[in-house]
């Protein structure tokens, strides 16, 4: 790799043996990549993966204090993935106990940890980032450091950033050095699509199942995805923006897609066309069979398979302005068409703080509560990630949440039914 | 015995058995369990890969495709070796994934004293032929013998 005389000058210790260590990790990150150079991070923003004081995460503040303490702090300020703990969410009180005094215990000092290193406000804790409250939205062509796969899937894929799928911790370490590695997702040749999708479904695909089974076929390649049209038409609106953003976080998390170009719509896509698929990429066609192949394999690892869900999640990632609206008129029907007032499975929406405040103002905020849905910022993965939770019976339509978690996975449509007519049936 | 030759990632030599994923190993979903909760086999939680699911990865030679899943795979296989719970090394028949190749080049620039080497590019006939339990010897030069 060819460094700028700056880039070299830190690296030999000029700013001192932990701002060279830092150029260090990119450097020998990039060289595994074959990466030509270093590029310049170009975001206004970051968006860094670890929000969560979990103790099992001791040597990542450790690391992290060692940055603080030799002054390695970025000139770009970030948002972060959601909070893992909200007193709204039901839990009982061994649940809570075990939250704030064991896996959580170190929340308070990381967040502390965070502000030192530029956390952009104290509700910047969101995965998406890039919904327009937020205010976190890379522009095209922009080179970012970010990581949280959904993110970076959308940017990328959505927004046209570039940005390769980086960990946590590398995401911190770009925007302090203020460069990322030349190599995959920054380069025009790494956007190109080795697989070609094709989509005959006699419906519109449900988001989360379809990202499910491209990102389990294609793993971290990037594929091109044809026969959406008829679907999500030619504009990147506010809902096909959202289901977008469903779409993509289910492909890296299913797999590893961290870019993915829909025909005639995504902003590649619309300057190149078939110019983005490279020669002798694969096919994989998609029809309703092979969505309820894929459904049916999912694995369900509740003790009592026919158990009664015991929570209900929505939103992860978190769920937009629009889809807070959409379901709150769908929660309202669905109620009212099964005779019930309120939602018979605890049901927790979760959304980025700012869409809250937003929401908070709207007409629909009360209608939603009297339902009896409960609003929260949280992370339902975060939460889940413990023993006593695990055991619950929670449902999701997200494929994120049943890839990380115990929780069952079933359509937006089969949850809306569960939550407001009965927990079995759907 | 069947010898192969991958990139040296990670350096390093060891020998280990083998425990063999044909699908990609989500690093989170693979160790988040055996992290929080002091499982200090490291047994692998990922309920989608049937390969490894329930399966000891401490110390073993753990062969792969690639990793998948979330962004925070790289900093996890960072706890796992500062936490010495840690494959005794990772043998990627593909080109290491981003997130892996974060999580040993982490390790190798800031902790101290940690070895688990990381050889890439071996090939899909390796995978196609290492079974669990095989024993695997690594050596300085990426070169990996099976028997």
């Amino acid at each position: 790799m060819i460094l700028t005389k700056e880039q070299q000058a830190i690296l030999d210790g000029a700013q001192g043996e932990v701002k060279a260590k830092v150029m260090k990790t990119l450097v020998m990150y990039g060289e595994t990549f074959e990466a030509d150079k270093l590029v310049p991070v170009t975001s206004k923003y970051n968006h860094l993966v670890t929000s969560f004081g979990l103790k099992m995460m001791t040597p990542v503040f450790d690391l992290m204090q060692k940055l603080i303490d030799a002054g390695a702090i970025s000139e770009q300020q970030f948002s972060v993935d959601p909070r893992p703990l909200d007193p709204n969410v039901p839990a009982n009180f061994l649940q809570k106990f075990i939250f704030n005094n064991f896996m959580y215990s170190t929340q308070e000092s990381y967040e502390k940890q965070l502000k030192q290193l530029g956390l952009m406000g104290d509700d910047a804790f969101t995965c998406a980032c890039y919904l327009d409250e937020v205010g976190n939205k890379p522009g095209k062509g922009d080179v970012l450091s970010w990581a949280e796969s959904s993110a970076v899937v959308y940017a990328n894929s959505v927004l046209g950033a570039r940005c390769n799928r980086n960990s946590g911790i590398m995401d911190i370490m770009g925007s302090i050095a203020g460069y990322v590695p030349h190599f995959g997702l920054v380069t025009d040749e790494g956007r190109k699509a080795t697989w070609i999708i094709k989509v005959n479904t006699t419906k519109k695909p449900e988001a989360q199942l379809l990202g499910s089974a491209i990102g389990m076929k294609v793993m971290e390649d990037v594929p091109f995805i044809e026969g959406m049209n008829g679907w999500l038409g030619e504009e990147l609106t506010d809902e096909v923006c959202a289901y977008l953003k469903d779409f993509g976080a289910a492909t890296a998390s299913n797999g590893a897609v961290g870019l993915y170009h829909i025909e005639n719509l995504t902003p590649e896509a619309k300057e190149q066309g078939r110019a983005l698929v490279k020669e002798n990429a694969k096919v994989y066609v998609i029809d309703d069979a092979e969505l309820e192949r894929v459904k049916a394999n999912y694995p369900v690892i509740w003790k009592n398979p026919d158990a009664q869900p015991k929570l209900c999640f929505v939103g992860c990632p978190h769920l937009s302005m629009q889809q807070l609206i959409d379901w709150t008129k769908k929660v309202e029907a669905g109620l009212k068409k099964a005779g019930n007032k309120k939602v018979l499975i605890p049901t927790v929406f979760t959304t980025p703080p700012a869409v809250k405040a937003e929401f908070d103002k709207s007409e629909y905020a009360a209608r939603l509560e009297k339902t009896g849905v409960i609003l929260s910022s949280i992370c339902p993965l975060m939460y889940m990630n413990n023993p006593l939770c695990a055991k619950m019976p929670v449902i999701t339509c997200s494929n994120k949440l049943r890839t990380y978690t115990t929780s069952r996975y079933y359509t937006e449509e089969e949850i809306l039914v569960k939550i407001t007519e009965g927990g079995n049936k759907a | 015995m069947k010898e192969f030759k991958g990139r040296v990632v990670a350096p390093g030599c060891v020998t280990a058995p083998a425990l063999v994923s044909h699908g990609g190993l989500n690093t989170l979903a693979s160790f988040q369990k055996a992290l929080q909760f002091g499982d200090k086999k490291a047994t692998c939680g990922d309920q989608n890969n049937p390969d490894l699911y329930g399966k000891q990865m401490l110390g073993k030679a753990l062969c792969l495709p690639m990793t998948i899943g979330s962004t925070t795979g790289g900093l996890v296989l960072y706890c796992a070796c500062a936490m010495k719970r840690q494959p005794a090394c990772l043998l990627f028949s593909e080109h290491i994934d981003s997130l892996a190749a974060a999580g040993s080049v982490l390790a190798s620039v800031w902790l101290d004293e940690v070895s688990m080497p990381v050889i890439d590019c071996l090939g899909a006939e390796f995978l196609d032929y290492v079974k669990d339990g095989m024993s695997i010897t690594v050596k300085e030069d990426g070169t990996v013998v099976v028997e």
